[in-house]
């Protein structure tokens, strides 16, 4: 009997021992926490570097409250030759603003030297590709941009005002399928109200690919191709290829590149490059994009 | 035997009253540097720690990525190879020991100022520092609070050679914890 009691007291013993060495430590603590949020949802960022690709737009949207200054060049074509140096003796240009009035939704304005047009867009990310509790496989971003060529006829012909409009409305479909790789879809139309000739329709149509290849931490290399579907075309046009780099500075990214393209508006590239690779209609050229926090936003939550 | 059965009974129940562990998830740490060019400022409000009462052990760890700034960029910086590296660095830590431990009164409402002697670690380079605090205790809350500086050079957070002049090579940490019971 007194074993027994014995043998009781000891198990009781150690059950009082093992609650005494059940530690709990900060480490075991945190990673609870860090568990959690791991199936919580997390937005993918930095699908690309910037809110263009060379000349379009990627799915990119600018923060909220911040203010994206954007000057943008292309030089003359690189066959142009040493007299010319190559070019850069002639300069497309385009400055704009773009502003975040939220995470998800961007307004902007810009002017380009080339033909005088004024521009101004809105767009939207309706779908934000992300991961964990809310799964999201892709990023879908509408834009809808509306161009005014405001240079003067050569001919000196009077035209109504709103015949010098154009519209261009943009589905931009990516996903980031690695740190190192993200690709976009373009499908566009383009709307003019008057056509270059009477036998073309006022709807173009294109599709358009993007991709992005990191190759440093801030460095990573950029295609842009659009792809007229054939039907409606203004002759003598080719579709646009861009290639460039996305160089990320803290607060600028630099954008360097090559392209077929002087214009830098949707009309000017997608509808109207008349620039062909293979002939050395080539045009170096870049954006600088500037950011500046207009609206501070909240405080983190102390 | 039968009174030596009940006292053990009875051992883990003595073990809550006197092992006093307080416990958080939710702690607060933020984050300063001050130059003539830029104020930084982030917080971090998932500090984990742990207060043992009877030893005066103090622990604390942060996820640096839960850090967060007010702005985008600057986050991405900090989280960066160039200053914490939080792929290769995810947490950092500080480890000690209240040194003058009977000056606490944990039963007794009141503001008890304490040093902590111990080791911090951030980029896994761990260095002995001390540093006072102070403990709030209030209708059996504990709250621990304390502002010290470090010099992140100390730690091999550099960061690039141009962003030099605007962060200070002090940076000033403040910590609050909010303790539950265990």
């Amino acid at each position: 009997m007194k074993f027994k009691h014995f043998i009781q007291s000891f198990f009781c013993l150690l059950v009082s021992f093992k609650s005494f060495s059940q530690d709990v430590d900060a480490d075991k603590l945190l990673d609870e926490t860090t568990k959690k949020k791991d199936t919580a949802t997390r937005y993918v960022d930095g699908t690309f570097l910037s809110t263009r690709i060379v000349d379009g737009h990627t799915v990119e949207t600018t923060q909220k409250g911040v203010l994206d200054f954007r000057i943008s060049h292309r030089f003359g074509t690189l066959n142009q030759g040493i007299y010319e140096l190559f070019g850069l003796d002639n300069a497309s240009m385009r400055f704009g603003f773009d502003y975040g009035l939220s995470d998800r939704f961007t307004v902007g304005l810009g002017r380009s030297t080339f033909e005088k047009q004024y521009d101004g867009f809105l767009k939207y990310r309706l779908l934000w590709q992300s991961e964990g509790q809310k799964q999201m496989p892709v990023s879908l971003t509408l834009v809808a941009s509306m161009i005014i060529k405001t240079l003067k006829d050569p001919t000196g012909a009077k035209i109504k005002n709103t015949d010098r409009y154009y519209y261009a409305y943009q589905a931009l479909l990516a996903r980031k399928f690695s740190e190192g790789f993200s690709l976009q879809l373009m499908p566009t139309l383009i709307h003019y109200n008057m056509v270059p000739s009477a036998t073309l329709k006022n709807n173009f149509y294109a599709i358009g690919a993007g991709a992005r290849v990191k190759l440093t931490k801030r460095l990573s290399l950029n295609a842009e191709y659009y792809y007229q579907l054939p039907g409606n075309k203004i002759d003598g046009t080719h579709n646009a290829l861009s290639v460039g780099f996305d160089i990320a500075t803290a607060g600028h990214v630099f954008q360097l590149h090559l392209t077929n393209s002087t214009g830098m508006t949707e009309r000017t590239v997608i509808t109207e490059t008349t620039g062909r690779w293979n002939k050395g209609d080539i045009h170096f050229g870049f954006n600088v994009s500037r950011v500046f926090t207009v609206k501070k936003p909240k405080e983190v939550k102390m | 035997m039968k009174k030596l059965f009940i006292l053990c009974l009875m051992l883990p129940l003595l073990q809550q009253v006197t092992a006093q562990t307080y416990i958080t998830r939710n702690g607060l740490i933020s984050i300063y540097s001050h130059t003539p060019a830029e104020d930084i400022n982030a917080a971090n409000n998932e500090v984990a720690s742990v207060l043992n009462a009877s030893t005066g052990d103090f622990d604390f760890k942060v996820a640096i990525k839960s850090f967060h700034f007010k702005k985008t960029a600057m986050e991405e910086h900090f989280n960066n190879p160039d200053y914490m590296d939080s792929e290769k660095f995810p947490k950092a830590g500080f480890k000690g020991k209240i040194t003058n431990l009977s000056a606490v009164d944990f039963t007794k409402d009141g503001s008890y100022k304490v040093s902590v002697q111990g080791n911090l670690t951030i980029r896994d380079v761990t260095k002995p520092i001390t540093v006072d605090a102070t403990i709030n205790i209030s209708g059996g809350v504990v709250t621990a609070e304390s502002t010290f500086s470090v010099n992140r050079k100390e730690y091999n957070v550099i960061g690039e050679s141009f962003v030099q002049k605007k962060i200070a090579d002090q940076i000033q940490l403040t910590v609050k914890c909010k303790y539950d019971k265990r």
